[in-house]
């Protein structure tokens, strides 16, 4: 069978997949629509996390960038897994006890305002539109390179998938099929990146290869060779105190993101809630300890095929011809010497690679069957689809929840609520088919607000929300507003109106550290000069910090279940 | 479900019980409970950002002269080590919190 035909059956046996478990998982009450009845088992929800958590961009773009930024690519490494330690003993557990459906339903009730639960609404809605157009575009992209499918008709195929399972199934669709698409994400991540370690170095574990062979030191000798810093040299593209922001920006971040977040909501318990963060964090860790394995592997074995040989010796390498068709690898005899060489400088360099070549050509350089390469295909789609449903419901849960049933109609019966739910995943997924369709020249660009964002709106008033019972509706909405617009500015300035980086060198990235910290001073401030929040918000507080079931013993709530 | 519903819920469930225990005690051992996890979490928080923004940030051209296995330590620490500790924290906070659980909860 061919990689085609082979990538096809891949791709429709794991949609047949999704599909079934979207129809085995509907639901009819807004409680199973929204947080899935909060009866996900904890090592279910940690999967789901993991494969609601880790995009496009993780599976396809990760691991090439740490290629290119070697040492510096740490950053995302520990950006995008530390923020789960803070979330787990900072955030899920509390908001598991609050029990409610929305991150804005916990401001809004927290700070008892109307506007508090408006700000935080648009803060979500915003923050999941930006991430959620570059899924749609991932998936488009993955059917264009494996199955050369139109990447229109692979967004459009990508969102009846995803509309069919999160509107009839909501958070439960969700859950189960996000279990599924981890499952595959992660088979087609490891089979790959074992067998180039144990191509390489003769070892299959990639996290063992990468410490105890001596391949990060032939790396670091080819680099040099080449005129390049060495792969393990610090702060070659950022300063170190840039690193410091951008990585304490992207973990804050992630702690804040709402569609992480409202997996916390649907498991049974608290206890749940802290153990589910384990086992995210797990699922995700097996993924992120790869990656940097199989960055620095596959670009010794890029520069170690292609370097210095000449245009004939490329051209026989299967796999170099066909990706420098896609337009993913270059070469160039620039200066006419009959070989190829790479080099650090652009004008210069005769070989020319896209970063997302480092995961899409691993399993074709390690001589794999086809079917490796249909399993990359469908682990691809896996992480966007995944991605994107998560973001949905937040987007619909949002207005249909936070503005539909809590501000507009209170009223609203269970099954009108479902009801609106249902329209607006199907209006979520319409927008951001439009984006993945007709993506804004700006996508890369934004990524950054997602983090920044988050990391100066949602943390600080939900850690003080808990942490500080002095904490007041007046100090929650400065704190947020205040903090929003100064990331805001901050980045559009730089990244639009050539503003120079006037705070100490910081790069947009991570200028939402400064302002999660204004957002916590501003918060502070406010809520220590107007009257403290009323009685029963103060008795809320206490209630969430108080032991899960106070009084019963643990053996009456089946323990064994939990985890 | 809203927030009245939610709270008077829980209050009927264990009001009998509630009743038979001091207000000031339970208050005293709610405190307590409080404090002791904001410990375990300030305590776990100080070896986070120690791993993760020392360790493998402020520290690494320091640690980058040692070896560890067959790499520099700073930068092992930055792509292998930080996140090995991280899922290791957030296990010891749940099994720690599970004793303090049992130790605080009303007998």
């Amino acid at each position: 069978m061919s990689v085609e035909a082979w990538t096809t059956t891949f791709v429709i046996i794991s949609f047949m997949l999704y599909l079934y478990i979207g129809w085995r998982s509907r639901v009819k009450d807004s409680k199973g629509f929204f947080v899935a009845d909060q009866g996900v088992p904890s090592i279910a929800n940690g999967a789901a996390t993991a494969a609601d958590w880790m995009s496009a961009a993780s599976f396809i773009s990760m691991a090439g960038i740490i290629s290119f930024l070697g040492y510096d690519g740490s950053m995302y490494l520990m950006g995008w897994t530390g923020g789960f330690v803070l979330l787990a003993l900072l955030l899920a557990p509390y908001l598991r006890k609050f029990g409610k459906y929305t991150v804005p339903d916990f401001v809004g009730d927290r700070y008892y305002s109307v506007w508090a639960r408006l700000v935080a609404v648009v803060a979500a809605i915003f923050v999941s539109l930006t991430y959620v157009a570059g899924q749609m575009r991932g998936v488009g992209i993955v059917f264009s390179r494996f199955l050369q499918v139109d990447i229109n008709t692979g967004v459009i195929i990508g969102m009846v998938i995803v509309a069919f399972f999160a509107v009839l199934g909501g958070m439960k669709g969700i859950t189960w099929t996000q279990v599924a698409q981890y499952t595959i994400l992660i088979f087609a991540y490891l089979i790959p990146a074992i067998a180039i370690a144990l191509i390489l170095t003769g070892n299959p574990i990639p996290q063992v290869a990468f410490g105890f062979s001596d391949m990060v030191d032939k790396l670091n000798q080819v680099q040099l060779d080449l005129g390049f810093a060495e792969y393990t040299q610090p702060f070659v593209n950022k300063s170190m105190l840039d690193v410091l922001f951008i990585t304490i920006a992207l973990m804050v971040g992630t702690a804040g993101l709402p569609h992480v977040i409202v997996r916390f909501y649907t498991v049974r318990s608290t206890r749940a809630a802290r153990y589910s963060a384990g086992w995210a964090l797990l699922f995700i860790a097996i993924l992120y300890t790869t990656a940097p394995a199989v960055s620095s592997f596959a670009r010794y074995n890029l520069i170690d095929s292609l370097h210095n040989k000449t245009v004939a010796q490329v051209q026989q390498l299967d796999w170099a011809t066909k990706w420098s068709n896609t337009g993913l690898l270059g070469f160039e005899d620039k200066n006419g010497d009959g070989r190829i060489a790479l080099t650090p400088e652009e004008e210069t360099s005769e070989i020319t690679i896209d970063r997302d070549i480092i995961v899409l050509s691993t399993p074709e350089v390690a001589k794999l069957a086809p079917w490796v390469i249909a399993l990359v295909a469908a682990g691809g789609l896996a992480a966007a689809l995944s991605t994107a449903s998560g973001l949905l419901l937040v987007i619909s849960s949002s207005i249909a929840h936070d503005v539909y049933y809590r501000i507009i109609n209170p009223q609203a019966s269970e099954s009108q609520r479902v009801m609106v739910g249902r329209v607006m995943v199907g209006f979520a997924v319409a927008i951001a088919g439009y984006f993945g369709v007709h993506p804004p020249g700006f996508v890369a660009e934004v990524v950054a607000f997602a983090f920044g964002l988050a990391a100066a709106s949602f943390f600080p008033v939900i850690i003080l929300g808990i942490f500080d019972k002095r904490t007041n509706r007046e100090g929650a909405i400065a704190g947020m507003i205040v903090g929003l617009a100064f990331t805001a500015f901050y980045i559009i300035g730089v990244k639009f109106y050539g503003m120079p980086t006037w705070f100490l060198g910081i790069s947009p990235e991570g200028i939402g550290t400064l302002g999660m910290v204004i957002n916590f001073i501003v918060t502070y401030i406010v809520s220590r000069l107007t009257p403290p929040p009323p009685l029963d918000v103060q008795e809320m507080v206490e209630h969430l910090r108080s032991p899960e079931l106070d009084g019963a013993p643990l053996s009456d709530l089946g323990e064994e279940q939990l985890d | 479900m809203n927030s009245v519903s939610f709270m008077s819920g829980s209050v009927e469930r264990y009001s009998s019980r509630e009743q038979e225990e001091d207000k000031e005690v339970k208050a005293q051992r709610l405190r307590a409970y409080w404090r002791a996890n904001t410990t375990l979490i300030r305590n776990l928080l100080i070896v986070w950002g120690f791993v993760s923004l020392g360790c493998s940030i402020l520290f690494v051209p320091l640690l980058n002269n040692i070896r560890f296995g067959s790499v520099p330590l700073g930068f092992w620490m930055a792509q292998q080590g930080s996140i090995f500790t991280f899922v290791i924290l957030v296990f010891i906070y749940a099994i720690k919190m599970d004793k303090l659980d049992r130790r605080y909860r009303r007998k």
